[in-house]
């Protein structure tokens, strides 16, 4: 069985970012998928990289990582300000990551339109 | 007041001089994508000599790796730098996967803690980079979150990035996805392991750094 975790963004905007990195770590060591609304800044991403590294050991193996973004091709010059302004402010809570145990994650594969989670046991699920 | 003067010039001038002595020049990218067959590439090509080993299996590459004073002339042009080869980032690391490939649980769980450690210390060295060359396996998916990663912290740190789509000589090998990936960056096919089409790399480590 697999178990989900949703994090909602208003979960972690008040945290730092170690706190914030440290929280999902957590929750992915108990061997449940994180579905964080939003996503990390750029440098929380590689901290969590850095840091998943340093828990590494014979029973955690790591993390898959994914996220996706709303195509922001398409958006007029405005919105996208808008939406840039809006980030900076309140922090990006558009789009989805997921963030799921080694152990249990093989690998997340994307598109735009969906994702494609491969479990360990070679069955397929889908966000 | 003379002496003032001559002290703050010198400063000056050696300041500019270790600036220029110490530009660092890294290789980022995941595991096993050819940063370090790259990295011999480089040396062979300009000092005679390798940099490091290289493997099949992954995390070959557990410590950082420089190379001082690398001079490379193109065209009348020359560049200097320090070039710093980095151990592969991933976001998992599992032994089990090298006792697979051959090595005794010890072995491979002391290979596991050095790439860890590996990671951790090629992220921390981000910050010092000038210019950063991502090298990406051109046969694998361009668009995993690890590259992703990488590139948008050398964005944010207002780095300049040059991506090279290394294996090119493999016929599974994709330029125009890894190309299609990165459409703000150039992209650039290269194999660094039989040398084809490092003229152009060369030529594009020139445009980054001008």
């Amino acid at each position: 069985m697999v178990t989900l975790r949703f994090v909602p963004y208003s979960e972690i905007e008040e945290l730092g970012s170690a706190r914030r990195v440290k929280k999902l770590i957590d929750i992915v060591k108990e061997n449940k998928i994180v579905l964080l609304q939003g996503r990390l800044k750029k440098e929380e991403e590689a901290d969590l990289i850095a840091i998943t590294m340093e828990e590494v050991g014979e029973r955690f193996k790591g993390i898959e990582l994914a996220v996706i973004n709303p195509e922001d091709k398409n958006m007029s010059g405005l919105r996208k300000v808008r939406n840039n302004f809006f980030g900076f402010l309140l922090g990006d809570r558009q789009g989805l990551t997921i963030i799921g145990p080694a152990s249990i994650v093989k690998e997340i594969k994307k598109d735009p339109n969906k994702i494609e989670l491969f479990t360990k046991e070679a069955k397929k699920k889908r966000a | 007041m003379i002496s003032i003067l001559k002290n703050l010039v010198n400063r000056f001038l050696s300041s500019l001089f270790k600036k220029k002595k110490d530009f660092k020049l890294g290789l980022y990218g995941p595991p096993n994508g050819g940063k370090t067959t790259l990295a011999n590439r480089i040396c062979k090509d300009w000092l005679g000599e390798d940099m490091g080993t290289v493997s099949n299996i992954a995390h070959e590459t557990r410590e950082i790796q420089i190379k001082e004073q690398i001079c490379i002339k193109s065209k009348g042009k020359e560049l200097t730098f320090n070039l710093v080869d980095t151990p592969g980032i991933a976001t998992k690391i599992d032994y089990e996967e090298f006792i697979r490939a051959g090595m005794k649980e010890k072995q491979a769980k002391q290979r596991a803690k050095e790439a860890t450690k590996g990671v951790i210390d090629s992220i921390k060295w981000l910050d010092d980079m000038d210019a950063v060359v991502i090298v990406l396996d051109a046969t694998k998916d361009p668009y995993t979150q690890v590259n992703i990663t990488i590139v948008g912290n050398l964005q944010a740190r207002n780095i300049p990035v040059l991506i090279v789509g290394n294996k090119a000589d493999l016929k599974k090998a994709d330029i125009k996805k890894v190309q299609a990936a990165y459409p703000q960056y150039n992209v650039i096919g290269i194999s660094a392991k039989y040398g084809d089409n490092v003229e152009q790399f060369y030529e594009g480590l020139f445009a980054i750094v001008k």
